[in-house]
């Protein structure tokens, strides 16, 4: 039996591990306990169960790996939460050892293949690094399959940053990291503005660089006009929609936005297919 | 400050900034400027102090702050390469409102505020074109701290 064939059945996952990203937000490790939901592509996200609690919709902030000697029965998924409300509260609670419930994969993801050849550029504010995760460990695991590689980072403050201990790596392979706060603490000696200010720096040839954006809306727009005002085509930015969001399959029509379900359709969508919808209130 | 030469049209007219400007508004302007090289740390400019220059940022950040009581110099904002620094040369009573860092070696085109003050005043059609174009590097920064102030990130449970 799979989750397709049960869509509304959570299939179990152990929290093998639990990592602190900030004072609000935890990235949990996630083994199946007995059979795993199919692979995850990037961009995609579950709808993660806190049991007796509910459940909402969560990016998967890494894929795999998945150990050859068996000692999980599928790939281990990494999946980064900040406690905003009752069900991501208790998510954040979780400790290793205890269950959550997991349906999806769900929606369209990045469509990381496709920009196989050219610069990425990855524009990421708060949160909204969680799903860019993955399109960057692709692209640092095959270096040869995309040209360069930035990541933009915009946050709040110095400590509100995510996967800070990594980020040195990801510079040492290859990757060129900016990153902006809104609010600078005593001590930070990084840039503090908006992230459209990190668009100028992006070390991409715009002819041939594909964008993908996650963060608030406003951020996203605001962003995706630097870049096209950049060079880089409409066509080739590709943002990431939040709303809230039900059953993850089309039916109940919670992240209806305009013409999208946003669970089915999105979360990923080009540019050019969300920009007149992003500026249209109360969608 | 390390001052490594005069500059020409040409060399004015890569910059962005300066996109599409006749060349004798550039050539007017250039005969104004020198190029410059600072070290990290240098201070541009210090909040309350006679504002006489701008600079055309080529490489390196600047950061732009304020002194606060108990505070110190809190940043308010950084400015890539290619960024102009410094608009309160153009304005009476000619004194910068914000003080300017180089936290990393810079290197830039500066200008005589007051010669570029009179160059406008004698040619009204360069008068105007600089004028927008700083009216719009002022349009951007506004835009930019706008949605700073919407704490974009904040906890949706916090309130703004
Ligand atoms: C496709 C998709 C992927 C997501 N990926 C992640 C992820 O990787 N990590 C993560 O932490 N969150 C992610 N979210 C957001 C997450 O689903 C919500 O934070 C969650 O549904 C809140 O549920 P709750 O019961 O904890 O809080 P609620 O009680 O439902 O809400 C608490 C507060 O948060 C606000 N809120 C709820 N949802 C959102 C939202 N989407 N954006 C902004 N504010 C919101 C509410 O208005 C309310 O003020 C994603 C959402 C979507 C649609």
């Amino acid at each position: 039996m799979t989750s397709a064939a049960t869509p509304m059945a959570p299939v179990p996952y152990r929290v093998t591990g639990r990592r602190d990203e900030t004072t609000d937000t935890v990235t949990l490790t996630l083994e199946p306990v007995e059979r795993p939901i199919p692979t995850p592509l990037p961009g995609q996200f579950t709808m993660m169960y806190a049991f007796g609690v509910g459940e909402v919709p969560i990016s998967v902030s890494r894929i795999g790996p998945h150990p050859r000697d068996g000692s999980t029965p599928g790939p281990v998924l990494e999946q980064t939460v900040r406690a905003v409300g009752a069900v991501t509260g208790a998510i954040c609670g979780t400790r290793p050892g205890q269950v959550v419930g997991l349906r999806g994969p769900f929606g369209v993801g990045w469509e990381v293949d496709a920009a196989r050849g050219r610069d990425l550029v990855l524009a990421a504010g708060g949160i909204g690094l969680a799903p860019l995760r993955p399109v960057l460990l692709r692209a640092l695991s095959e270096p040869d399959a995309f040209g360069r590689v930035a990541l933009l980072i915009g946050a709040r403050t110095p400590a509100d940053l995510l996967f800070t201990s990594e980020l040195d790596e990801w510079r040492a392979r290859g990757a060129q990291i900016e990153v902006t706060v809104d609010r600078p603490s005593p001590g930070w000696d990084g840039r503090v503005g908006l992230i459209t200010a990190l668009v100028p720096v992006a070390d991409v040839d715009p002819g041939r660089a594909v964008a993908f954006l996650c963060g608030p809306e406003v951020m996203m727009r605001v962003t995706a006009e630097a870049l096209t005002g950049r060079g880089i085509r409409d066509a080739d930015v590709r943002l990431s929609l939040e709303r809230n969001m039900r059953c993850g399959l089309g039916w109940c029509g919670h992240c209806q936005l305009g013409p999208l379900l946003v669970c089915r359709d999105g979360p990923v969508v080009p540019y050019t297919r969300a920009a007149p919808l992003m500026t249209v209130r109360e969608l | 400050m390390e001052e490594t030469g005069g500059i020409t049209s040409a060399s004015l007219s890569r910059e962005r900034f300066f996109a599409g400007m006749p060349e004798p508004h550039l050539a007017a302007l250039a005969a104004t400027a020198d190029s410059v090289q600072v070290p990290a740390g240098h201070r541009f400019f210090t909040e309350g102090g006679p504002a006489r220059r701008f600079w055309l940022l080529r490489s390196g950040t600047v950061t732009l702050d304020l002194q606060v009581p108990g505070r110190g110099a809190v940043v308010v904002e950084s400015l890539p390469p290619s960024s102009v620094l410094g608009w309160s040369w153009l304005f009476p009573p000619h004194r910068w409102r914000f003080g300017a860092v180089a936290p990393e070696r810079v290197t830039a085109f500066r200008f005589d505020g007051a010669a570029v003050r009179e160059l406008c005043a004698a040619d009204s059609r360069l008068g105007r074109d600089l004028a927008l174009r700083f009216a719009q590097v002022m349009l951007d920064r506004l835009e930019a701290t706008r949605v700073r102030m919407l704490d974009l990130y904040a906890h949706p449970g916090e309130p703004r």
